[in-house]
């Protein structure tokens, strides 16, 4: 155990918060439009495990970041993908558990030609 | 014969006599349990100098003294109705922002120093600590004394305490000082005592007080003056208890070492919230932010740690990179806020040409290239109807808190992601600081309450942000949302225009 405690059996006691089982049947996923920094941050969303990528995208990805003027320029087809520190391709008639991802998943994805504002990755 | 007056120190061993007694019917390590197991080595308590001397009686005498001329000031503000003279209604954020971030951790540390005078069997750290925790519950009375005025008129006050609990933004302080105060005596010590009020205090308090005599706010003002003489009685202390801990023993130095690390990282991380408050809410600015960092940490700080290098004792990890990052937390946590604004119990605004000129002035190097062009698509975008929101919750990091939006070390168009696994989970993280605190004590951290992660267990109120709101007591429409058309700007217009027609 890396913690020092005074309770000699800290360990039983841990209250793991964020375990995959506290979100009624979802799991988390985290996404993030790189080179679009107006998006402050990668955004997060509970989601199942057997959505299908292609709806992860059209249902999910593509009304929150809608936003951004880019956003109507985006060649999907074009788009670079990076699951868990991967560049990969996902499959998009898989589900977002047949392309990889688990509970906590960090998608990132680049569009080639668009980055941000007058190129500020704004 | 009249008695003679004993001197000071006299007086003072004359006072605290006794109070380091052995006990006889507990054993000691029985009725201190709390000083031994952080591993710290204590050889001889008494050679801890208490500087100030202070006693109880003249403790009460001195600080009764500035409560009556505090009040007497606030009495004169409130009936001379001292809000209407603020620089600008924006200033009033500034005091929502201290009231629901800091206030409460002034009770917070008022707790925390209880514990550690309760718990540390040496008799001058044990008064010291005692008498700092009397202070900062006295400072979180008398800022709520001082803010309640402005209660009164202006939205986003009232439910401070609720809120500090439960929204998404204040986790960052309360998280901050609950892990503190769950960490031994020692090693609160280090984090509040020497880390916080010594290291960094300056950069809390001084922008603070000074954005409030820069802007009209003399009751903000004359609470900062009254808390100034305890503060470098609380400064004393900090640097005090860490020349101790490392004179006692070499073993205790890579410990101290660790905590100065993780509590110096952790306190930069808090300090963004003032960034922005220095760079962005002030309508007349003091200093930017990356001023006051390199005033107050950069030259102060080096010189300290020069002085603290013959314990061995090195500058903070990632100091270099807090250093860079002055360049940029700023502007990253406004763009925070502006964007969140929907959920913020304070109000936002877009910076006018004049704020983004002095923005560009003060920030030479990389305003104008990364930040300048984010806020003029966002001002394009308000003026065509369209004013930009982010309509999803953001990841934060799980050591901090705060959203993930800083960028790496020598590029700020990238954001950084950091990540850890453990017990079969992966925990994520906005920096190698927050997340080499993870993995020193996962244990502790995997137990986060992440107001993102709880809102989607359902544990918020609701899935929709109104839910959320409604269960943060936070008024839609009245305490969020941009200064521009809201309630508070309203009032504020009136008052103006009224002072102009009285001087007709």
């Amino acid at each position: 155990m890396s913690v020092t405690a005074i309770t000699p059996d800290y360990q039983k006691h841990i209250e793991f918060r964020d375990l995959e089982k506290n979100f009624h049947g979802n799991r988390l996923v985290y996404v993030h439009w790189e080179e679009h920094l107006s998006f402050c941050s990668a955004i997060a969303f509970p989601l199942p495990g057997a959505m299908p990528f292609s709806a992860f995208v059209d249902e999910v990805i593509k009304p929150h970041y809608a936003a951004h003027p880019d956003a109507g320029n985006i060649d999907w087809a074009k788009v670079v993908w990076m699951i868990d520190g991967v560049k990969t391709m996902p499959d998009m008639s898989k589900s977002l558990e047949e392309n990889g991802m688990r509970h906590k998943s960090l998608v990132r994805f680049w569009t080639p030609g668009l980055n941000g504002f007058k190129g500020s990755a704004s | 014969m009249t008695a003679k007056k004993l001197g000071l120190k006299q007086r003072y061993a004359h006072m605290t006599r006794g109070l380091d007694w052995e006990t006889t019917y507990q054993p000691m390590d029985k009725v201190f349990p709390y000083d031994t197991f952080e591993g710290i080595k204590i050889r001889d308590w008494s050679q801890w100098e208490d500087p100030f001397r202070l006693t109880m009686d003249a403790y009460w005498k001195f600080q009764a003294e500035k409560e009556r001329k505090l009040y007497a000031v606030l009495d004169a503000f409130a009936q001379n109705n001292g809000q209407t003279n603020l620089s600008d209604g924006r200033y009033v954020n500034v005091v929502k922002l201290f009231l629901t971030g800091i206030s409460p951790e002034e009770y917070q540390a008022h707790r925390g120093f209880a514990f550690a005078g309760r718990h540390l069997r040496g008799v001058g750290p044990r008064v010291a600590a005692q008498m700092q925790s009397l202070d900062e519950l006295r400072h979180v009375q008398t800022q709520i004394h001082t803010i309640s005025h402005y209660n009164k008129y202006f939205d986003g006050i009232g439910e401070f305490p609720h809120m500090h609990d439960r929204v998404w933004y204040l986790s960052v302080p309360k998280s901050f000082f609950d892990d503190a105060r769950t960490a031994g005596p020692f090693e609160y010590m280090i984090a509040i005592g020497f880390a916080f009020e010594y290291l960094l205090t300056n950069l809390l308090f001084v922008p603070f007080m000074s954005g409030a005599a820069y802007n009209g706010d003399m009751s903000t003002v004359t609470f900062g003056f009254s808390a100034q003489s305890d503060e470098s009685r609380h400064m004393t202390l900090g640097i005090e208890v860490i020349k101790f801990l490392l004179e006692q023993h070499p073993d205790n130095l890579p410990i101290v070492q660790k905590w100065v690390d993780k509590w110096f990282w952790r306190g930069h991380r808090m300090l963004g919230l003032v960034a922005m408050m220095m760079d962005y809410m002030l309508p007349k600015k003091v200093m930017s932010w990356k001023e006051a960092w390199d005033i107050y940490f950069t030259e102060a700080g080096g010189s300290l740690f020069q002085d603290l290098a013959r314990y061995g004792l090195k500058v903070p990890k990632y100091a270099d990179v807090a250093t860079a990052e002055a360049e940029h937390i700023s502007h990253q946590n406004w763009a925070v806020f502006y964007q969140y604004t929907h959920a913020a119990a304070f109000h936002t605004w877009m910076p006018d040409k004049e704020h983004l000129d002095w923005l560009s002035e003060k920030y030479p190097n990389t305003f104008d290239k990364y930040y300048r062009p984010r806020w003029e698509m966002w001002a394009q975008m308000e003026k065509d109807g369209k004013r930009f929101y982010n309509m999803a919750l953001p990841q934060l990091c799980n050591t901090c808190q705060i959203p993930m939006a800083y960028t790496e070390p020598g590029d700020p168009t990238t954001i950084a992601f950091r990540e850890s696994r453990f017990n079969g989970d992966t925990y994520h993280f906005c920096s190698d600081g927050c997340k080499d605190i993870f993995d020193g004590e996962p244990e502790k951290f995997a137990q986060s309450w992440l107001p993102v992660h709880q809102i989607f267990q359902g544990a918020c109120g609701g899935p929709t942000v109104p839910d959320v709101l409604n269960w943060y007591r936070l008024n839609n429409g009245a305490d969020n949302l941009d200064y521009v058309g809201s309630p508070d700007e309203k009032l504020w217009n009136q008052w103006m225009a009224g002072a102009v027609k009285a001087a007709g």
